[in-house]
């Protein structure tokens, strides 16, 4: 689809925005609808528009393989350390009270990292599913 | 912080963290060493909490610091002690072998994937053992299914695809039905704890959605722990995975999910709901007795050894639904003892097949054909018929006169059957007194006759390999004394060795197992 100028234009005018809506759905999940689940996936949306106006190998230039893979085990692992953090700090696991002296301050940090984690997660997921479809057939 | 006071959030968070690092480090080394170091630690946080919790009862932890009734709460028992042992400490004796096994079942690409795959379903089997809450209990049976769909996929064998894919269709339809389950008992009492869930039911055990979700979660799990006419996902997944996942699955899988049923009928809805209002223990006790005897019989005239011991496990299990359908201690004794005893021996006899598949497959023990003047034309057939071999190597044909190239291995597996069969001096043995005694208690000495009957068939699939290996001829050129490797043998010989040791000393198993079940029914009246 390089080649049909409507899509091109209007790919690079919205694809920002998409982006930026993701990271909205992010960090106002506290207050509204959204959180990091969506975040990730408005954000892995807005790479597949990328790559399918633009072509896989664009897309994978900017989103290579290694960091895809990287984006999908770390996300985890911020969870996973947040949890743990509570649990050096003298809590329990996932105990987000301790975070901050003050506990409300803590449940959202907490919270503000538990999210970043699942996005970041289920945003590599998404992009590896679409990676691994999109190119098959092309180097078998 | 002390170490102690966490343990049971280190218990999943150990594995579960490995497996993310395991795929940040790529480099199979490193991520062989991340997950087996995560198991062990696993292990040994088990025996500390079963040491805690023998010594000081039931322990409670609140995730986040949140209490019970609202927040996740993780509740280790006698019998959740135990499962986690077992499951643990399988994990940790498999993944050593596992490093031998998979070099000549798997790509090397995609062996730090393994890994990560094993450690997550690790960590999804203990969560599910572990928690007190009906909807973790649904989440961490998720991540353990979807790591064992893929692990089972990895199988040399094309075929090794349809059975993960067959498993995925019946495993996500157990899953749906115990969602489904949960789901009405959440609409009935408003808690996902499980004791809050226990203390709300009563009074109101005979409304028709706590009875709706009785029967689906009865039917879900059963398709997970493979129960006689729902095991049909079972034989293909076992026969087609590569062997330290057989292995694995066979000793903890299905032995989760029996705990999950335990858990549920006793702790959560109450044995007088489930025993004494609802004809539940005379259809455990039919699809027992048909497990017991239609898997055995299966089991007998099957051509591949790792289906004939597949179709085994389903007759296993039966043995441990039928202890449950006794509601008594010693029923309960038995299904326990049967879970953990049963594991070790099918997780044993699993592994020494997986050493079986290395020691014919490789070229070594198999002579290439001599005689062939035509060199160029050998080399061109080679190529089709070592695929086949890498196919089928646990067919009887080729395993004919087996105990000549690997005695080891083979009286392994028959030591294993013995327990299999239950003769005194192995773990079998004790699983089938208790149940025996179990029967005897409520004067149905019928099943005496049945259970002993039903051992007769394992007495017959069990000789069946053993008139193959010792009593077959070898084929010609193929005498060669050629054992598994020792990172593989030794594994699986500890096992082996536990199986006489759990069949000789039973103050750990019975000991466990009698308390756990004095504490469920205590709890259940």
């Amino acid at each position: 689809m390089k080649h049909d100028l409507v899509l091109r234009v209007i790919g690079k005018l919205l694809i920002p925005y998409i982006l930026l809506f993701a990271l909205y759905v992010q960090f106002h999940g506290d207050f509204g609808p959204g959180g990091g689940f969506q975040a990730g996936v408005i954000f892995a949306a807005g790479i597949v528009f990328y790559a399918l106006i633009f072509g896989l190998e664009n897309a994978r230039q900017v989103l290579p393989d290694w960091l895809v893979e990287t984006m999908l085990s770390s996300g985890v692992l911020i969870y996973a350390g947040v949890g743990l953090a509570g649990l050096f700090l003298g809590g329990n696991y996932l105990d987000y009270f301790v975070l901050d002296p003050n506990p409300v301050h803590g449940q959202h940090r907490g919270i503000f990292w538990v999210e970043a984690g699942v996005a970041i997660t289920v945003c590599g997921v998404m992009l590896k599913i679409f990676y691994m479809f999109a190119s098959r057939g092309r180097s078998e | 912080m002390s170490i102690a006071a966490h343990l049971p959030a280190l218990q999943v968070v150990l594995p579960l963290i490995s497996a993310p690092l395991a795929v940040l480090l790529r480099r199979r080394d490193l991520a062989f060493w991340m997950v087996t170091a995560a198991a062990w630690a696993a292990f040994a946080t088990a025996i500390q909490l079963w040491l805690q919790v023998a010594a000081g009862g039931t322990i409670s932890y609140h995730i986040g610091s949140w209490p019970p009734p609202w927040g996740i709460e993780y509740r280790i028992d006698r019998l959740t002690s135990f499962v986690l042992l077992l499951v643990s400490g399988m994990a940790a004796v498999m993944l050593p072998y596992a490093r031998s096994s998979i070099e000549r079942e798997i790509p090397q690409e995609s062996h730090y994937l393994f890994y990560a795959m094993f450690g997550l379903c690790l960590a999804g089997l203990l969560g599910i053992t572990i928690t007190g809450d009906a909807f973790n209990i649904f989440v961490f049976l998720e991540i353990s299914s979807l790591a064992t769909y893929v692990l089972i996929a990895l199988g040399r064998d094309r075929r090794a695809l349809t059975a993960a894919y067959q498993y995925l269709i019946m495993g996500s339809i157990g899953a749906t039905f115990i969602v489904i389950g949960i789901g009405f008992l959440y609409l009935t009492t408003g808690t996902l704890n499980l004791a809050d869930m226990a203390s709300r039911l009563r009074g109101v055990e005979s409304s028709r959605p706590v009875l709706a979700a009785l029967a689906f979660l009865t039917v879900g799990i059963s398709l997970k722990l493979a129960l006689f006419p729902l095991h049909q996902w079972l034989p293909n997944a076992y026969t087609y995975a590569p062997s330290p996942v057989t292995a694995f699955l066979a000793a903890t899988a299905t032995k989760v999910s029996v705990y999950v049923l335990i858990r549920f009928y006793f702790s959560v809805f109450g044995e007088s709901l489930v025993y004494e209002r609802l004809p539940l223990p005379q259809i455990m006790l039919g699809l027992s007795l048909l497990a017991m005897f239609g898997a055995s019989f299966i089991a007998i005239f099957q051509n591949n050894l790792k289906r004939l011991f597949a179709y085994s496990s389903v007759g296993q299990i039966g043995y441990i639904t039928l202890g449950l359908s006794f509601d008594s201690v010693n029923g309960l004794t038995a299904s326990i003892v049967h879970l953990f005893n049963h594991g070790i021996a099918k997780g044993a006899i699993f592994l020494l097949i997986g050493g079986i598949a290395v020691g014919i497959a490789t070229p070594g023990a198999v002579s290439p054909a001599p005689t062939s003047p035509k060199g160029a034309g050998r080399r061109e057939a080679a190529v089709p018929s070592n695929a086949r071999e890498a196919a089928t190597p646990h067919t009887f044909d080729r395993l004919a006169g087996l105990a000549q190239r690997m005695p080891l291995t083979c009286f392994g597996i028959v030591l294993g059957g013995l327990s299999l069969i239950g003769v005194p001096g192995t773990a079998g043995f004790i699983s089938k007194w208790y149940l025996i005694l179990a029967a005897l208690e409520q004067g149905q000495f019928w099943l005496v006759g049945a259970i002993l009957l039903s051992s007769l068939l394992a007495v017959a699939y069990v000789w069946h390999f053993i008139e193959v290996a010792y009593f077959r001829a070898p084929p010609v050129g193929q005498v060669a004394r050629k054992e598994a490797p020792l990172a593989m043998l030794i594994p699986a010989w500890l096992l082996i060795a536990a199986t006489i040791w759990f069949g000789l000393d039973t103050s750990v198993t019975v000991g466990t197992a009698l308390d756990a079940a004095r504490q469920l029914m205590d709890k259940a009246q």
